[in-house]
Formats: structure tokens, sequence, C-alpha cells
């Protein structure tokens, strides 16, 4: 059999850092003192993850955790989440998620995504692996899941939240 | 080798003729020829049908038993000249039989507010398996919120086999309604439906079929199966979307009740009180997808212009030889396997999800379907979240099933 070459896309999708992510993930465990939990739900897929967050009364996420079942894409971007997260304040995890999203639809590349925010450029850039999505229309909720699931746990909505919005 | 001259000689099914008949299975998909193993989802369609679709509406079209004029006759005539063909190849009694709905789904729906509201009463029991698609779950949830019924359920094995006996612990005096697929569209499994149907029958039940996978992969003889009532979707049956099929026998759909109102399922209609049309109309208000049921009987007449039991053939042969093949892949285990099965099979892969398989195989030209396959209880049965399903239709070829153990191999670079 004649071997292609792997094709480009595929490539920039399951990235080194992407595989690793979802093959080992960080933080792949409730927070067992959480003061929020949240679910999200992919019912295209039926894939589910779960966040806990423990905030502390100053507005800083001191631990983050997630369980769940999923893709790759989907287990490797709640794991680089919860590392990008930990110890980051609220407001500055609603602007990675923010940045997030803008990097999985195409909407900017790394390199806007952290002149947007220098603070968290490190983050940013391992983040940035995600947005091999882009290249993937159906697989973009895959990646925005957890971060879904983040913001219904931040937001206080402890009830099931879903990618069909 | 010996030859026996009396034997008549079959030729082989011809699956290079019948491949040429559908246009888009010349096409590529990101540079790789189309492979194409999703047709549970929906099959694709031979240019008869597309032609056929074409025809109507560049030369015959205009609305059903409205108009007194040519082309209104015409129109009419070819949509109940469709009727009769949809009432020719399950062998139905009478074209009264045959409801044209938009789909398997509203063909459910229709049985479970028609027949179900009228007949099912608070206690009664409606009887399912794990194995149904949620379009045969969820109209009997509404039905059990609305009228205060029980759902039971019937467990599958391990393998995706469905035993009678199992049915036997169920069916009882409370059984109203034994609901249940024909074939699994996730396992593949073809269920032991005769036997089923005398259970329901002589605990006083009737048991209706979903057809869906049923009538793609085995000649249904609507009068030998037992069933009293049968659906399907003519999207599956290469066929145009929008179509689907409700059998019932003529007494039950005289009983029940209408399932929507409106216009041509009247007889007489007075601010007072309305009368009804006989079946089928009664059960199709308002103008109904008339040239997605012509196009339905163009796809009748041309898998009756195939020899259909060789086709069934050549699609048992794809099932084993991909079971096979499947099973030959390091990682790969066969999600079931049940000993009489449709050319349906599901798998899953050692450390690659199926959302994941399903985008490196696209990108090889494979198109499978990954996820719950819209049958999650099943999913959690099996102890799994999503698998990824190849499915065969008439025009799949050996090659073909290579490629998908190929790309597979493929996959375990990228993901692994
Ligand atoms: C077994 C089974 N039942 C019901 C359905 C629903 O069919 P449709 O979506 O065409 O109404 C399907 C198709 O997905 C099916 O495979």
């Amino acid at each position: 059999m004649n071997v292609a070459p792997l094709n480009d896309d595929l490539r920039s999708l399951y990235q080194e850092v992407i595989l690793d992510h979802a093959k080992h993930p960080r933080n792949a465990r409730l927070v067992e003192q959480h003061t929020c939990k949240a679910q999200g739900n992919n019912p295209m897929c039926g894939d589910r993850v779960t966040v806990t967050a423990q905030v502390s009364d100053d507005g800083r996420l001191q631990d983050v955790g997630f369980e769940g079942k999923g893709c790759a894409i989907s287990i490797a971007s709640a794991s680089m989440m919860t590392e990008a997260l930990n110890g980051q304040t609220v407001a500055a995890a609603r602007q990675l998620f923010d940045t997030v999203h803008d990097l999985c639809t195409g909407k900017i590349d790394a390199e806007a995504a952290k002149a947007k925010i220098p603070d968290a450029s490190d983050s940013v850039d391992k983040l940035a692996s995600l947005s091999g999505v882009r290249q993937f229309p159906v697989r973009v909720k895959c990646a925005t899941l957890p971060w879904h699931a983040l913001m219904s746990c931040l937001d206080g909505k402890g009830q099931m939240t879903t990618t069909e919005k | 080798m010996t030859s026996h001259p009396a034997k008549k000689i079959v030729p082989a099914f011809d699956v290079t003729k019948v491949r040429a008949d559908f246009p888009i299975l010349s096409r590529t998909v990101h540079g790789k020829p189309l492979v194409f193993l999703d047709s549970a989802a929906s099959a694709q369609k031979p240019r008869q049908v597309i032609d056929a679709i074409t025809q109507v509406y560049s030369d015959e079209y205009a609305n059903v038993h409205r108009g007194a004029y040519y082309l209104s006759e015409t129109a009419t005539a070819n949509y109940e000249a469709a009727r009769e063909k949809v009432r020719g190849f399950i062998n139905a009694k009478s074209v009264s039989e045959i409801v044209f709905t938009k789909g398997a789904t509203e063909a459910i729906n229709l049985v479970a507010a028609a027949y179900g509201r009228a007949f099912i009463k608070a206690g009664d029991e409606v009887v399912i398996t794990t194995l149904e698609h949620h379009s045969n779950i969820v109209p009997w949830q509404l039905l059990r919120d609305a009228t205060g019924c029980v759902l039971r359920i019937v467990p599958v094995n391990p393998d995706g086999s469905v035993d009678v006996a199992e049915f036997a612990k169920v069916i009882g005096p409370k059984t109203k309604l034994v609901a249940i697929a024909h074939v699994s569209n996730v396992l593949g499994t073809v269920l032991p439906v005769r036997e089923i149907a005398e259970l329901a029958h002589a605990a006083g039940a009737k048991i209706m079929l979903d057809g869906c996978q049923g009538i793609v992969h085995r000649h249904v003889d609507i009068q030998n199966l037992g069933c009293d009532f049968y659906v399907f979707s003519g999207h599956k049956l290469y066929g145009p979307t929008g179509i689907g099929v409700l059998w019932a026998r003529a007494e039950l759909l005289d009983a029940m009740p209408p399932y929507q109102g409106g216009g041509d399922m009247i007889d007489t209609v007075t601010f007072a009180k309305t009368t009804w049309a006989p079946a089928p109309a009664k059960f199709e208000a308002g103008t109904p997808p008339i040239v997605q049921a012509i196009g339905l009987g163009a796809a009748i007449d041309y898998l009756n212009s195939i020899d259909r039991m060789a086709a069934a053939d050549h699609e048992d042969g794809l099932l084993r030889y991909a079971m096979t093949r499947l099973a030959q892949v390091p990682g790969v285990r066969l999600i079931g396997t049940a000993p009489h099965k449709a050319a349906v099979q599901s798998f899953v892969m050692d450390g690659a999800h199926p959302h994941d398989l399903a985008t490196v195989l696209d990108r090889h030209g494979v198109c499978v379907r990954a996820g719950h396959h819209c049958a999650q209880p099943l999913m959690e049965v099996l102890g799994v979240t999503a698998t990824t399903r190849a499915s065969f239709g008439i025009y799949n070829t050996m090659e073909e099933v290579d490629a998908l153990a190929h790309a597979l191999i493929r996959a375990q670079e990228v993901l692994l």
C-alpha cells in the first residue's frame, strides 16, 4: 500500500500537545471543596464533562478540576483549561473563555490572542494549539464544551449546559 | 469440480452496474474517492430517483386531490401510483392501509398520538427494548406522561441479540402495545419479530415495528410478518427525505381518530361537527409531500429492477467481510455480533474516541457515523458513550471495506 503523507489539517488538529493532554489529562478529578459545579453536554455526540472549581472570597480560582467522557479534543481542552485557570481570577477566566472561543472559531490567531491578554501569553500559547479545530467546523463544539461548562459553573448555574445554544 | 447443468445459474450481483446508477459515488472528498459507509443514517439516491423528482417538478407538478385540471389530475395519479408501489413492495392488502407521513418519526408519533391516546389508558403497558432509536422511545414517554401508561423495557444481550424469552417475561395482560425495531440501527440485530408478534397477540396486545432499517435490508411481506403497524422512512430506502410510511391494519386505521386536522382529511366540515374522510386520507391532513412520495415510488421501482435477493446476499457478504477485517485491526472491538444481523457494524477502538476516528477517516474519504446514533439508553447498557458505525448499502464494495480498515490503521498513526 502506498502511504500518502499525513493531511496537514489533521496534523494541526491532533498536535503532540493535544494528544498528550488527551491521554494524560491534568486535573482530571472533581474538586472536593468545590464552590461551584456544572456539567456540559454535547447532544450531538453524547459527550459530557463536569467542571468543578473552588473560588475564594476574593474571586480567585484556587482549584479547578474536571471529569468527563469525550473525544481527544474535548478532553485536551478541559485539561489545558484547568492548567491555565488555576490561580487566576474569575475575570481573567472569562477573558480566557472569550479568547479560546475566538481562537477556535478562527476569529483571531495566536498572535492577536496574545496581544489581547499579554499577562497570560504562556497560557494562550498553549491554548492556541486548540485552534486546529477551525478547519473542522463540527469539532469546534468539542473544544469549547469544557469552557461552556466552566462559564455555567462560574455563573452559578449548576444545571446542565449544552453546546446547543 | 463437477458441474450441475440442471442448477440455475444465478448471475453474481453486479455492484459496478449498481454504482453507476448513483451519481454521487463518483465524486471525491478531500481529494480521495468517496467511500460512503453511512447508509443507515440516510442512503444515497440513484439517478432514477433524481430524474423522477426533476421530471415531476419540470413537467407534471400541481397540488393533489384538488384541481379539476389536467396537471392536478396527473399529479394526483402519480401520487396515488406511488402509494400503490409501496403497497406492492410490502405486499399490503390494500392501498388504504398505506399512510404517507414525513418520515418514520412522524409515523411513530402518529401511532402514539392517534392510537395511543385513544386506546392506551393509565396502568396499561407499552413494551419497547433497550436498543430502540430515540424516535421509538420519546413518543412513548410523551404518551406515558399524557396518559399514565407504563413503559416496560426489554433488555438486550451483550452481543446485541434479543431473546424472545425476555419478551415472554414482560408481555402480559396489561400489555397494550409492543413497539420495537425490526432491525437495530446501532447493532444490526434482526429481531425475532414474528415470535414476538405471536406473544403480543396472545396477550391481546398490538405490535408496531420500526422498520427504518428492516425494510432496507430484508424482504418485508407485511401479511407474513404478523405485525399490526409498520413504519419506515423513504430516505434510507434510496428515496428522498420528507417522506415516510405508516402501514397499519385497515380495522386499526378505521378505529383510530385523526392525528392532525386540516384540509384533505375531512368528509364534511361544519362548525358544529366535522366528519372524517376514510383512511388513508384521514391521516394525511394538508398538502402532502407529493414529489417526495413520487420519488419514493421511483426508489421502489429501482429496487424492483435489481435482483434484491442477490443484493441482500451482497450486503451480507459485505457485513461478514467487514466483521473479519475490522476484528483484525489492533485494538478494535466489534459492538453487535448477534447471530442474525443486517449490514450495520458498530465498533470501538482502544485509545481513540469515535469522534476523532470519524474526523480522521473523513480526511481519507471514508464517511462513517460516530456518536450515540440516537440510542443513548443503549450506549449506557453497552457501557460506552459512543461508537463508530459503518453501515452498508447495495452499492458498497469489498474494496471499500478494505479502505475502511486501512484508514483505521492510518487513524491510529495520527491518534495513538
Ligand atoms: C431504527 C430507526 N428508527 C427511527 C429512525 C428515525 O427515522 P427518521 O429520522 O427518518 O424519521 C431511524 C433513523 O435514524 C432509525 O434508524
